[in-house]
């Protein structure tokens, strides 16, 4: 596999037995020694860590850096309080997504934007272009950091005692500045499974003792696959899945992530789909025949006429259910409605709608909300 | 004594019936196995026909028979317990038996020591 780029944790994915696949121009863990479903089942149950140093860091530096940030996301950036993050999708002008992304608030004049891997050079030169009158420096650093995401109900007060910050004062969608058994990191409450945990932000170089310690101290290592599983079973998005330039966020069901109050590249767009009704929309659905997984791209009927497809499908080994997520009409389709899937050419398989998330982790907003923390 | 198929399957002929299962290398490629869409009994197949569907939670893939006849014998705990391929794919994990047509079809596969080859050759 030439040409493809490691993260500084390649030799020590290597000696946990990981299986590396291409992701997106990089050499990746796919799984390791145990196979996905343990993987998944010690971040549901205990606490796993993915390596995700493969994730995009691009900063806006300068007087006008908030602004910037508030024209080029759809989420209301000018709320976030220092040391608070907010997910966001970065839209284009006809409101098809560019890419969701994290936008941390370090200071006013310093805002650092989490993209995903496979966007990192489209969202670079998006961001610049569309900053310039702005008083904005807009760099790419995804080269200095790497990222771990240790995940999982027991990750607070498994860590606890090496950091030497309060993990229990770092609200949710919050992050703090401080080292980790004495290595400099940004920790934030955030990640990608419907777990509580946090994420890691360090250099390239400390990233290996960080890793090493974090399995020391219990942390299983998970791969792609639990990844792309967990974050399914909580029907979180994944870019060129559920999420593209040619779906808006309103379709997607993220309609909480744009503040038509503010004044963002591609609000006239959502407020005209808006205001016209949507035509489709993302939903979840339960296979309730054998036969089968629905994959990525299958197509959803209702009797003969095609309705719709299919975004992501896999088996969820935490419900042992077997679920998809997919785009079908928005009228119509309501809770208990029955479709088809076609899973391969004259095999199709009876599904139902059903509620998002399919399911729902020990990721608690309330628990650890913002105003809880500071009362 | 089993034979081996380019396409990863593995058959162990006695009397006229074979067992066909998937191999070990190929369980592994596979990663954690969460659906079999077993074949049914009484299909009639030809060599080289889809036998059954095996799905991981990373993919889909076909199984082809090795042989040509008839599905006489299904491995019905596969339905309930995929990952027993993983456990033991040429062993308690095999798919089905299969009544053959024709038994010289069976000295056409590879041995282990062939399909070994192969494999590494893969690489």
């Amino acid at each position: 596999m030439a040409d493809l780029k490691r993260t500084p944790l390649y030799n020590e994915h290597v000696r946990c037995g990981g299986k590396l696949v291409e992701f997106h121009g990089w050499e990746l863990p796919v799984q390791y020694a145990n196979g996905i479903i343990k993987e998944a089942k010690a971040v549901r149950e205990d606490m796993g860590v993915f390596d995700v140093s493969h994730m995009g860091e691009i900063f806006l530096r300068g007087r006008d850096a908030l602004k910037a940030a508030e024209c080029l996301v759809t989420n209301n950036v000018s709320k976030l309080k220092y040391g608070e993050i907010c997910y966001s999708p970065m839209c284009y002008e006809d409101g098809g997504i560019v890419d969701d992304l994290l936008v941390y608030k370090k200071t006013s004049e310093e805002i650092l934007m989490v993209v995903n891997a496979s966007n990192v050079e489209k969202d670079f030169n998006w961001i610049k272009q569309n900053t310039e009158s702005f008083d904005v420096e807009v760099l790419n650093k995804s080269d200095q950091y790497a990222q771990l995401a240790v995940q999982g109900p027991n990750v607070e007060e498994k860590l606890q005692e090496y950091s030497g910050v309060r993990l229990d004062q770092i609200p949710f969608y919050s992050f703090k500045e401080g080292p980790f058994n004495g290595i400099d990191c940004l920790i934030s409450r955030t990640g990608y499974t419907g777990e509580d945990g946090f994420e890691f932000y360090t250099s390239t170089e400390a990233v290996i003792p960080l890793w090493r310690k974090l399995i020391e101290i219990g942390a299983k290592p998970a791969g792609l696959g639990a990844r792309d599983l967990l974050r399914f079973e909580a029907c979180y998005m994944l870019y060129g899945n559920e999420i593209t330039n040619e779906t808006t966020p309103l379709e997607a069901g993220l309609k909480w992530t744009v503040d038509f109050t503010m004044d963002f590249i591609g609000k006239t767009a959502l407020e005209q789909q808006e205001e016209k009704g949507l035509e489709r929309r993302l939903k979840a659905f339960e296979v309730t025949e054998k036969g089968g997984i629905p994959r990525t791209g299958n197509k959803i009927f209702n009797g003969d006429q095609e309705i719709g497809f299919v975004t992501t499908g896999n088996k969820s080994t935490t419900l042992n259910k077997i679920v998809a997520l997919g785009y079908v009409p928005s009228k119509g389709y309501k809770l208990g409605k029955e479709v088809e899937i076609e899973i391969r050419e004259n095999k199709r398989l009876k599904a139902k709608v059903v509620k998002k998330p399919f399911y729902v982790g020990s990721v608690n907003p309330d628990k650890h909300s913002k105003k809880k923390w500071k009362q | 004594m089993k034979k081996y198929t380019k396409s990863h399957e593995w058959i162990e002929a006695t009397e006229g019936i074979a067992t066909v299962g998937i191999s070990e290398h190929a369980q592994e490629q596979l990663g954690d196995i969460v659906y079999v869409d077993l074949p049914g009994e009484g299909d009639t197949l030809k060599k080289g026909d889809t036998l059954c569907s095996i799905e991981s939670v990373k993919s889909a893939n076909d199984v082809y028979t090795p042989v040509s006849g008839e599905v006489v014998e299904i491995n019905n705990s596969l339905e309930d317990r995929p990952e027993t391929i993983n456990e033991s794919a040429e062993g308690e994990g095999w798919i089905c038996k299969i009544k053959l047509s024709d038994e010289s079809e069976v000295d056409g596969l590879m041995s282990l020591e062939e399909y070994k080859k192969m494999v590494e050759s893969e690489g």
